[in-house]
């Protein structure tokens, strides 16, 4: 999955590579012995429910919060390890991290001072991030999209090869949603590494390449979208029939798995349509209603993450599990 | 899609890659000292320290020469009448006093303005992190000890420069109102000179020494509280102390250890009475306690997740 090297005449080493990351808070695990690496010229979707330890891992890899144990470089090195750090790696962690008294400009231009890039740098990142009227306004005043402009123009100002984005579309409107998308698309077709945090599997269906699923701070899967969803959405068959009890077990004996949906129906796991419908002519056994069903990829995910998710809203354990089946069937 | 967005634009026409180099020390002063120029909260704060230092200098002489009026005119400023044959010693004995105490009179009013600057040292890095700028500073400037020392650099500059001005422009303001009765007195003179700096270097080591509370403390509330506290609550408290000097437990033992008493004779030698200390030892001592609040500071923010 993680061939290095696979982009002609890039350094294998431009990349966001984890081994074994772990961080606690006190007796929290947030991040859990994760290991993985993303690689350049694609979008690599971060996905995991809320609390899943995507924000954290990212902190880490910005060197912001200290990892328990397990190591992460970019580029090969630790971030304050890299001369000019802002020219390798850019991150928008959070768009309300701003003084908002201070105009955008200034904002940009005190970062792209630590790391001596001109200020003619700043009005680029301020043109392409559409905030030039603007410019000179103090921050506190901005909408929440256009703050997040302002941390993708921070991102941005060292055009840097690794772009890092925490839950970018957040709060966004459909507009701002499609221009984000178009960016990072943009953005990864010109090699750079693309890291995109989110929450949404249906986000990540339509933006990234790679997928880093990861739920209680563990990984749960890596791979590309397409084979995620190809491993992930089971093909199922919705059955309706008044002899439930004959069929689920001539079903299990033919080695699928059978669980009821919440209308009553019988939902068969690993069969066909043609078998199912074969083994009930075999088995004398009438059918009311007999379909295929695909489960969608994000009832797969919620399925995946089911176990992972922080808090069930407070829902008794024998009934969470129920709910869990009940979505996915 | 990709064409939406210019491209030359995106790869940043503007950005060299193969720079020389690395960032460092002097690119984190130029960033630190275009947020400290780049945010309206400065200018109001240190004119305000500013406004109160010089005032409260100038209102204090023009009492001071009011007492001499009053005693010139026959009755204390209670308006008790003043025996004429002791009227001449009295008011020649109160000038003296005056003259004596001339220039901690006008810099009387930095009592009040090391509060200000002692919120404005510790918003200075608090409000990195009541923002929420810290994550975005220590992304683009990773190396935490040059973030943190060029910080500390440009604080201490910026109220090392305000302290001075106020400090000079209180005393000749003062020495200006003081000059209607001759009571004066000149930078020439013994100990003025040191003691107008030292209102300066006192301003901005109070400053910093909250800077660094606020490193340790991170919210400022709590470090504004602190600072506070150190500077002035202790000063009160060592008043409910055994009064003269008993053994080791006498007041000006442990007066002369207090922050304020200890750094505060550079400037007001002329009003605080005898210290144990000189002028410039007790200033050692308090710049010795801002050091170990700094160094503090830094020694949790190398090792704190930010």
């Amino acid at each position: 999955m993680l061939i290095r090297g696979v982009m002609p005449g890039r350094k294998e080493s431009k990349m966001i590579e984890a081994r074994g990351l772990t961080k606690k808070y006190g007796d929290t695990v947030a991040v859990d012995n994760l290991t993985f690496a993303v690689e350049p010229g694609k979008i690599t979707g971060f996905l995991g429910p809320n609390g899943a330890g995507k924000t954290t891992t990212m902190r880490l890899i910005l060197g912001l919060d200290r990892p328990t144990s397990g190591t992460v470089q970019v580029n090969g090195k630790q971030l304050r390890q890299l001369a000019w750090p802002m020219r390798e790696v850019g991150a928008l962690l959070d768009a309300k991290a701003v003084h908002g008294g201070r105009s955008a400009y200034n904002h940009l231009l005190c970062l792209a001072q630590t790391n001596n890039l001109p200020a003619r740098r700043v009005t680029e990142v301020l043109d392409l991030v559409g905030l030039h009227e603007v410019a000179r306004k103090r921050s506190k005043g901005f909408s929440l999209g256009m703050g997040q402009r302002l941390g993708i123009a921070a991102a941005l100002l060292g055009d840097p090869s690794i772009l890092m984005f925490d839950e970018p579309v957040n709060g966004l409107d459909p507009e701002g949603i499609l221009w984000i998308r178009n960016l990072m698309k943009a953005l990864a077709s010109e090699g750079r590494t693309v890291f995109v945090s989110s929450h949404l599997m249906s986000e990540m269906e339509n933006t990234a390449d790679e997928l880093i699923v990861i739920g209680r701070g563990r990984l749960i899967a890596q791979s590309t979208v397409a084979e995620f969803i190809a491993e992930n959405s089971q093909q199922s068959v919705r059955v309706s029939t008044p002899q439930r009890g004959l069929l689920a077990a001539a079903a299990a004996a033919a080695g699928a798995t059978v669980r009821d949906d919440a209308a009553g129906k019988l939902v068969i796991l690993g069969l066909t349509t043609a078998q199912v419908g074969d083994l009930a002519f075999e088995n004398g056994i009438r059918l009311h209603e007999l379909a295929p069903a695909q489960a969608s990829l994000e009832e797969a995910f919620m399925e995946l993450t089911a176990s992972s998710v922080e808090f069930q809203a407070g829902l008794p354990s024998d009934q969470r599990d129920a709910v869990t089946a009940g979505e996915v069937a | 899609m990709a064409s939406t967005i210019a491209h030359e634009r995106l790869v940043g026409g503007a950005v060299a890659h193969d720079a020389p180099g690395r960032a460092g020390f002097f690119g984190a002063v130029r960033s630190e000292f275009t947020k400290i120029r780049s945010v309206r909260s400065t200018y109001w704060t240190l004119l305000a320290l500013f406004v109160v230092c010089v005032g409260i200098g100038a209102l204090f002489a023009w009492g001071q020469t009011e007492r001499l009026a009053s005693i010139a005119g026959g009755t204390t400023l209670n308006g008790h009448p003043i025996p004429s044959a002791a009227q001449h010693s009295f008011l020649a004995q109160r000038e003296a006093e005056i003259r004596s105490a001339a220039s901690s009179i006008s810099l009387f009013g930095l009592l009040f303005g090391q509060l200000i600057i002692t919120v404005v040292g510790a918003l200075t890095i608090t409000s990195e992190y009541s923002t929420g700028m810290i994550r975005t500073s220590l992304t683009t400037m990773p190396r935490r000890g040059t973030w943190f020392a060029a910080k500390a650099v440009v604080f201490g500059l910026v109220a090392l420069v305000t302290g001075l001005v106020t400090s000079f422009v209180s005393f000749f303001v003062g020495q200006a109102i003081l000059s209607s009765w001759h009571v004066n007195v000149t930078l020439g003179q013994h100990d003025v000179l040191r003691s107008v700096i030292g209102g300066g270097l006192f301003l901005a080591v109070c400053g910093l020494m909250s800077f660094g509370i606020g490193a340790i403390l991170r919210h400022t509330a709590g470090a504004i509280s602190a600072a506070i506290g150190l500077l002035f609550v202790l000063l009160i408290l060592s008043n409910f102390l055994p009064g003269p000097p008993s053994g080791w437990f006498g007041q000006t033992d442990i007066d002369k250890w207090i922050p304020f008493y200890a750094g505060a004779h550079i400037w007001q030698n002329q009003m605080l009475g005898v210290n144990p200390f000189s002028p410039w030892i007790g200033f050692g001592v308090f710049c010795a306690y801002a050091a170990a609040a700094i160094i503090g500071g830094l020694f949790l923010f190398l090792r704190r997740d930010a």
